[in-house]
């Protein structure tokens, strides 16, 4: 064997795999355990965990330190497997007013019933580079958490009702004027069919990678699309999961950290006199973890796909679902390194064909070229 | 966090869960009744990228036992870099043998070849599919292409094949039509591979993993490439070159640059084929009239 000269082999393979593993440790340093990695790569984890479907922080940590930080790849571990366990239930609907809410704002609401709540975001702050992290120590840490010192009353914790509960009352929010296929799939075990389900929509939303589905929100509200809404409520915190067992009691299983976004649309719809008459509608977007950004994109892109016809990439349910999920794209953008050799090959000599038959028709329709 | 080491395996016996394994199973035998036809299926990740064989990949594992013999060719090369990834990651999951040999293989798995060396009916090929939908090229959406298919409306395609044969001379790419009913992409295989498929005795099924999509051409199944009454589909010619180290001239031959980036030289693609002919074992090799009649113009 080993006469072709670009050839790789098992042996190639292996070394590459040391090599790789060689770059992550060859300076030596402390290993970064994966408590750390937990609580110091919080929102990192967070985006692992969405993309990859599946909320296991401890993993995602796990996947973070396996490929040096990117998290493209971390997503794909977690996806990977995933893919081993099989799935022996579907929870109880999550009722989000039950959210322990750790962070909740309205764009559209100055005062909102039982008030905004900031929460923890860097939204308002300068994004300077902060040097002073070059000499974090633990006498640091212990500093901070001494002076920071918060007592909280957890009594105090209520639960807050939705703004969009306001305007229902209000009588202004309907659903988006288009029918809607309200059946519910599950795209981890069929693949979707389109025009897809909003329940699909939502679930592939809900995986993409969270810098696909930004930039088409993006060209939605840049003017590219047809929707730009106002955010209507935003909240992060920890929901409730229960499943039914098979005697039909809900058993408890855990909580886990959500981001759900709902957004509202101003639309217009003809009336019976043939005057338009506005009405509001909603976006929605939940993700796993802390990931703003993304819960919001989602609200963009659920309420663009809803009308097809709408201009813009931002409407096309195929354009924006089979191109943002991050484990497909990146692996097809990267199949490209693959060999093509026979198919390369193979059209070489078509080209060869084609440029032969083109010389030839020339010095038929004038065979003075030929000489010249 | 879950201690795995308490299990024998790290994961489940050929990685994917059995319930979404037994999903996979029963998409193949639709596959199987309709040939031809796109079956939508679950698609979960592998370990291996998507776009690098994932869709193969999960058919392998639905249908091997460990009583099989696994063989994974990469553009005709065993040795090629991804075939030797997915070849120690199913040998090591579903706890087969593996093998070089085309002949000794029950489940081959290959990306855009076909094994010189004839299949029989004990074996099962698994192809490799980036793009599942030959209908892509005219139409780039699903729900469209869905219903041209149903409706058997393929007069774009035709129209297709026709400026590709006023731009380039060429309509020798695929796709084929199968059992005169559907038309499907045989995969980037090379046109010396197509006819190949037609009437074959072996099992082939199809894998596209990214597309979640799995389609099959059961045996002895018509499978005609499109082409007009006046331009016919033809296998590569290689302008009769031969092969550098065997001097064989009826096998897909692959050009090869030599240093100097101006002369090259051809040699058999299917590196299994090209072992034994050098080991004086030639191994029989599919017959189609494409095939005898290279043979004929050959020995003239």
């Amino acid at each position: 064997m080993g006469y072709v000269a670009v050839r790789g082999g098992v042996e190639a393979i292996a070394n590459a795999a040391h090599l790789v593993e060689f770059y992550r440790l060859r300076d030596n340093t402390p290993p970064i355990e994966i408590k750390q990695l937990k609580a110091q790569f919080r929102l990192a984890i967070d985006k692992i965990m969405g993309e990859g479907g599946l909320y296991a922080p401890e993993y995602g940590a796990i996947a973070l330190k396996q490929n040096e930080g990117d998290v493209f790849e971390a997503a794909f571990v977690m996806r990977a497997y995933r893919a081993t366990l099989s799935r022996k239930f579907y929870s109880e609907t999550i009722d989000t007013e039950n959210m322990f809410v750790k962070r909740r704002i309205s764009a559209s609401f100055k005062d909102i019933p039982g008030g905004q709540i900031l929460g923890a975001t860097r939204d308002y702050s300068q994004r300077m580079l902060n040097i002073e992290l070059a000499e974090e120590n633990e006498t640091v840490v212990r500093e901070f958490l001494e002076k920071f010192n918060i007592d909280i009353d957890l009594k105090e914790i209520k639960k807050y009702g939705r703004i969009t509960g306001i305007l229902r009352h209000l009588g202004f929010l309907k659903p988006f004027a288009k029918e809607e296929d309200t059946s519910l799939v599950d795209v981890t075990r069929d693949a979707v069919k389109f025009p897809a389900p909003r329940s699909g929509r939502l679930q592939m939303l809900a995986r993409a990678e969270t810098g696909g589905i930004m930039a088409i929100g993006y060209s939605s509200i840049r003017g590219l699309g047809g929707v730009h809404p106002t955010i209507g409520e935003l909240r992060v915190g920890l929901v409730k999961i229960y499943v039914k067992d098979r005697t039909g009691r809900k058993r408890y299983l855990g909580k886990v950290e959500v981001t759900e976004a709902e957004t509202i649309n101003n639309e217009l719809e003809v009336g019976q006199n043939g005057k338009n008459v506005p009405y509001m509608s909603i976006g929605y977007g939940l993700c796993f973890g802390h990931n703003e950004t993304k819960a919001i994109s989602m609200g963009i892109l659920d309420r663009a796909m809803r009308d097809p016809e709408g201009r813009g990439v931002a409407h096309d349910q195929e354009y924006v679902l089979y191109h943002t999920d991050g484990v497909e794209s990146m692996g097809f953008v990267n199949h490209l390194k693959l060999p093509h050799y026979a198919g390369f090959s193979a059209g070489l000599s078509t080209m060869r064909k084609a440029v032969k038959r083109k010389e030839e028709e020339d010095q038929k329709l004038n065979p003075s070229l030929a000489e010249v | 966090m879950i201690e795995l080491k308490k299990f024998r395996r790290q994961y489940n016996y050929a990685f994917i869960d059995e319930d979404t394994k037994k999903e996979i199973r029963r998409k193949l035998l639709k596959a199987i009744c309709i040939p031809g036809y796109q079956v939508p299926y679950s698609s979960p990740e592998m370990p291996v990228s998507r776009g690098w064989g994932t869709g193969a990949l999960h058919i392998s594992l639905a249908i091997i036992g460990k009583g099989d013999t696994y063989k994974v060719i990469d553009q005709g090369d065993d040795a090629s870099v991804n075939a030797c990834n997915i070849r120690s990651f199913v040998e090591k999951t579903a706890e087969c043998k593996t093998t070089f040999d085309t002949g000794k293989a029950s489940v081959i798995q290959t990306r855009h070849r076909v094994p010189e060396e004839e299949l029989t009916e004990d074996q099962i090929i698994v192809f490799q599919v980036p793009d599942p939908e030959p209908l892509r090229q005219v139409e780039p959406y699903t729900k469209i292409t869905r219903q041209m298919h149903a409706e058997g409306d393929y007069a774009k395609m035709w129209v297709a094949l026709y400026e590709s044969y006023v731009q380039t001379g060429d309509i020798s790419k695929g796709p084929v039509l199968v059992n005169d009913r559907y038309i499907m992409s045989p995969s980037p295989i090379q046109a010396w591979d197509i006819p190949n498929l037609n009437n074959s005795r072996c099992l082939n099924l199809f894998g596209a993993g990214r597309e979640k999509r799995i389609y099959a051409v059961p045996p002895y199944t018509k499978v005609e490439p499109l082409e007009f009454e006046d331009v016919k589909f033809n296998i590569n010619d290689f302008n009769g070159a031969a092969c550098k180290r065997s001097g064989e001239k009826v096998a897909f031959l692959e050009e090869i640059f030599n240093e100097d980036g101006k002369t090259s030289y051809h040699m058999v693609n299917d590196t299994n084929y090209l072992d034994k002919i050098m080991d004086n074992n030639r191994p029989k090799q599919w017959n189609n009239k494409y095939l005898v009649k290279k043979r004929k113009e050959l020995n003239n």
